[in-house]
This record gives C-alpha cells, structure tokens and sequence, in this order.
C-alpha cells in the first residue's frame, strides 16, 4: 500500500506534479497519462531523484521520503526505466546479482535467489551471457529480474514494453501479472498500451499536466469521460 | 560454491605461468638494463592499472596517476630517510599516504565527469611538477621536506633503501614482480567482486545505479582510494628502484602518455595495464638503448595507436589480439583444411 498526500513538484516555473494524492492499493496498479503528464518525475520522486516541493508518501506505513536515495533499494523499491539500463559488460546473473548485493535479502541465497528471478521471468539464455550481446527483448527481461530480486517491496516499471512486438509484450504482461502473487510486492505500471495496462491492472491512475484526474478500477478509469479527453484531446463544452 | 569455468580456469594458469617466467626466466636471460626496465615495466604497469580501474571500470577519467606515482615515491623516499622501517611497512605507508591524497583530488569527481574532471587531474598532476621543481625529492636532510643543509642532491646522497632481501637489481626486480603481481591480484578481487559490479553499473548509468542501491559517493570515492593506493605502492618500488628519485624525470606529460598507453593497452582488462606498462617503458628502452633511434619517435607511435584504438579497437590490444590471433588461427585452418580436400580430390582423380 502507498499513499501520496498532496504531492508537488517544481523545476522552475514547471510544476510537473500538482497536488497529487492517489492511493495504490497492491497488486498490479496502473499510472497512465499522456506525454508530459508527470508518470516518470512521479517515479523519480519515489526514486528520490527529484525532491517535492512538498507532499508526503508512506508506503507500507514508512516515510520514503525520509530514505536516503541509494538506501531505497535496501528498503525494497525496485526500478525500471524508460530507456532500459542493463549493464552491457556485466553477464546476466552478475547483472542481476549486483542488486541482490544492495539489497536486505541473505547472502546465502543469492545464487539461488538470482537464478529464481531468471527463471521468473522466463529468460532461456545461459546466465553467464554477456548482457551486451542480447537482443532487445532479452535486456528487458534482464532488467524485469533485476526488478524482483531481493525482496522487492514496491515495483515501479517504466514502460517495460516499450518497443518490444506483440509477442514479447504480451510475455511481458504476463510476467508483470505474476509478481504481487510471486513475490509479495505492489507493482507500479506505466505505458501507453492500454492494452497491456488494462491486462495486468486491477487499479489505474490517471495524470495530466501533473494533476490527478482519475483513479480506481482500471476499466471504470478507461471509461472516464474526463481521461477519454486528455488521451483523445476532445474540447469540453463551456 | 559453483565450480570455475573452464575459461577462468586457463586464464588463471596463463597468469600464473607468465608470473613464473618473469620471476624464474627472464633473470637468467636477460642483462643488467634489461632487468631494470622490466622492473620500471611492472612498476608503471601498475599506475596504468589504477588508470583503468578509475576510467575503465567507474568511467572517471583521472589524469593524475603518474602524480600519484610521485606522490608514492615521495613518501617513500622521505620515510626510508627519517625511519628504519621494514621496506613492507614503508610500501604500505606509501600507499596509505598516497590513498588519502587520491580521495582529496577524487572529491570533485562527485560533481564533475568527463573533461572537467579529466582538466582537474591534469592540474593535480601540473601541481605536483611545480610543488617538485621547488623542493625536489627528499636527500636524507631533516623537516617536512627532507632536504639536507645545500637543498641539494648529490652524488653522495644515500640511495632510498631496499628490502635487505632484495638490494640487488635481479633480486629487487623479483621483490618487484611479486608485490606487482599482489596488487593486480587486490584489483583483481575488487573488480571481479561487490565493488566491481557496483562500479560496473555507476559507469553504465548513475541513476540506474542508484536506483539500485548502489552508494555512489562511497563506491567513486573507493575506486579512487584503490587505484590510489596501489599507485602509492609502486611509487615507493620506484623510489627503492631508482635510488636517489630526482624531479626531473617525473613531469606532467607523463600522466598524458600514460593515459594514452593505457587505452592503448586496453582499459577494460587487467591485461592491458601490463601492455601499458611495455609500452610506457620498454618501447622507449628499445628506441633509445637498443635500436639507437631518437625516443621521441614513441610519441608518435602512442598517437597512431591511440587513433588506431579510438577508431577501431576500445577495448585496446588486450582486448583485440586474442581475437585477432584466434581469427588468424581460424583462417590457418581452414586453409590447411581446404589444401587437405583439394589434394585427397586431387589424388581421386588421378588414375
């Protein structure tokens, strides 16, 4: 469970996040909105790469924002990016073990812990491959199981699929759906396919221009008249 | 506990039987000068080393090694005069210094990359040749500079010690590899280990590090405490190598044809610092005391290399000879193996 509590954001004279207050209840919770809408700064003030001008966040009951940045990952917060960011010279399970290593999870697992997270989101390669000379599917794959390793608390995916075919999306959805269940932590999905939203979602919010304009059961949301018009840009009558 | 990989397993052996050349072969082969620059090969082999652990391994370029390298022999030089010492515990106090002095000047490396970061190694390192020009290096005098009553050296300065084991060139040359080999052996450890990754991962992206929980400052600061110390090492190796270190031979363009060799050795293998090290000080040994050409001619072959590199081979030649022998070895084959079938045809067809 997360709570966001009157959430703002300023560079400048840009306020990418206004106000916001939004409940993510656990499972797999959906962040959509159109470009320019705030997902990501959203993202990286849980990260702790951005600090809000104001607002509070507690999640299972903590203060993340009181949590140094590199501590996050200690306390359970795993990531993934826009821009996939495996680590090219690394091999797969160094790639992945690196994060077990900074994380609370034992020592005296990790191998088997590594090898799990592979196996968990459906990699068939050897883990001793070196990430670099992966195709694209593939890194993104790595980087999911870099994302559930050691005791993944809170989840935030970054456009997982993005440029993956239908397929490989679709693998991907089906992974994404597994993680609560698997491994007991709240996933946080942003995309721009609905599809793949609506699919693993139970739970969707809605951002536009940095304000939250809806929330609740992914298919209620998707229906909203007012999420309709930011996505499809129709004018409200006056 | 897995069991090694076959690779691993064979590089090790190389490295070990490469090892025992150097300590048990090249003595009984090679001459007097010979064996002094090998020596000065391990010793800069091992700046290079902490070159490639800052910008190969972090992505922090550091043009301050061959500073470091002084700063080392400095150190060593002024407590070989002002103790007794053991030469061990000079080595380490050595490295000690020079460490703490490495993670000052890394300091800026947590707000600053690239060519600015590169601009104020330079400067630590153009610092250095001044801060020597003026007081050169210890001569057995007292205070914090060691400098005797004249301020100058002379020939009858007593040379820096060292270990009473090894006084002698061929034993000292030994000394040296062995202590070489630990400290390749220390970064070894690190960057196949927690630090390795860690560092593998701030130099792929920062905020993906820290997304990952990685301490950027704490893991920056650590690649420039390692690379520090094992420079400080070799530095106080050079002092006892040397003798009587003068200003003179260290100067700031030397932190530049290191980096240049280092790349061109490969900076993503421990390797490459060993080729480096060959070319830092071998390759001028052979232009100069061997083929009697003109040493500044080197600096033009590390400028084609380094284009040669930058162009077509970044991970230098550590990094691109095996491939290339493997391919030669290839093509080899198949020409022997094509020849084999062209003639057993031949031999068919012949009535």
């Amino acid at each position: 469970m997360i709570e966001v509590q009157n959430l703002t954001v300023r560079f400048a004279g840009v306020t990418p996040l206004d106000d916001v207050s939004v409940a993510f209840p656990g499972g797999t919770c959906g962040l959509i909105g159109p470009n320019g809408a705030g997902k990501t700064t959203f993202f990286n003030v849980l990260s702790g790469f951005v600090r809000p001008a104001h607002g509070a966040i507690r999640a299972y009951g903590d203060d993340l924002l009181a949590l140094a940045d590199f501590r996050r990952a200690r306390w359970g917060l795993r990531r993934t990016f826009q821009t996939e960011q495996a680590i090219e010279k690394l091999s797969v399970f160094d790639n992945v073990a690196m994060i077990h290593e900074h994380s609370a999870a034992k020592r005296a697992t990790r191998r088997a812990d590594v090898l799990d997270a592979i196996e968990f989101v459906g990699l068939d390669i050897s883990p001793k491959a070196k990430v670099g000379e992966l195709g694209a599917g593939e890194r993104r794959l790595v980087e999911l199981a870099r994302a559930v390793v050691g005791k993944p608390r809170v989840v935030l995916l970054d456009e997982p699929a993005a440029g993956l075919p239908l397929t490989e999306t679709e693998q991907m959805g089906a992974v994404i759906q597994r993680i609560p269940d698997q491994f007991g932590a709240l996933v946080i999905l942003v995309d721009h396919d609905m599809g793949l939203v609506s699919g693993c979602c139970e739970t969707t919010a809605v951002l536009d221009f940095g304000k939250l304009i809806a929330s609740g059961p992914t298919a209620e949301v998707l229906r909203n008249e007012h999420v309709m018009r930011a996505y499809l840009g129709t004018e409200e009558e006056l | 506990m897995p069991k090694p990989e076959l690779g691993t397993v064979i590089r090790g052996a190389i490295a070990v039987g490469l090892l025992l050349v150097a300590i048990l072969v090249l003595p009984k082969i090679a001459g007097a000068d010979w064996i002094t620059t090998f020596t000065s090969v391990a010793i800069y082999s091992v700046a290079a080393l902490g070159f490639g652990i800052l910008y190969g391994r972090v992505g922090m370029i550091s043009l301050g090694q061959v500073a470091l390298l002084t700063v080392g022999c400095w150190v060593g030089t002024r407590l070989s005069y002002a103790t007794s010492l053991p030469f061990p515990v000079l080595l380490l106090a050595a490295g000690g210094i020079t460490c703490a002095i490495g993670v000052l000047v890394g300091l800026p490396a947590l707000r600053l990359s690239g060519l600015y970061l590169a601009l104020i190694t330079l400067m630590f390192a153009g610092a250095t040749t001044v801060v020597l020009s003026v007081h050169d290096f210890p001569n057995g005098g007292g205070g914090f500079w060691g400098a005797s009553a004249t301020g100058a050296l002379t020939t009858s300065t007593p040379p820096v010690r060292r270990p009473s084991m090894a006084t002698a060139d061929v034993a000292f040359y030994r000394y040296t590899v062995v202590v070489v080999a630990i400290l390749f052996l220390l970064a070894l450890l690190h960057v196949s280990g927690k630090p390795g990754r860690a560092w593998a991962s701030i130099r792929e992206s920062e905020p993906a590090a820290l997304a990952a929980g990685v301490n950027i400052t704490l893991y920056k600061l650590w690649a420039f405490a390692l690379a520090s110390f094992v420079t400080g090492v070799a530095g106080c190796l050079l002092a006892a190598q040397v003798g009587v270190p003068r200003a003179i031979t260290f100067q700031t363009q030397d932190s530049l044809t290191l980096a240049a060799t280092a790349l061109i050795g490969g900076i993503y293998s421990l390797w490459g610092a060993i080729v480096a090290g060959i070319f830092q000080q071998l390759v001028p040994f052979l232009f100069q005391a061997q083929w009697g050409i003109n040493p500044n001619f080197v600096l033009i072959i590390f400028g084609a290399g380094l284009l040669q590199v930058l162009l077509t081979a970044p991970g230098g030649l550590a990094d691109q000879l095996p491939k290339d022998l493997t391919r030669l070895g290839r093509l080899a084959f198949n020409l022997v193996v094509s020849r084999a079938r062209e003639q057993a045809a031949a031999e068919k067809k012949a009535p």
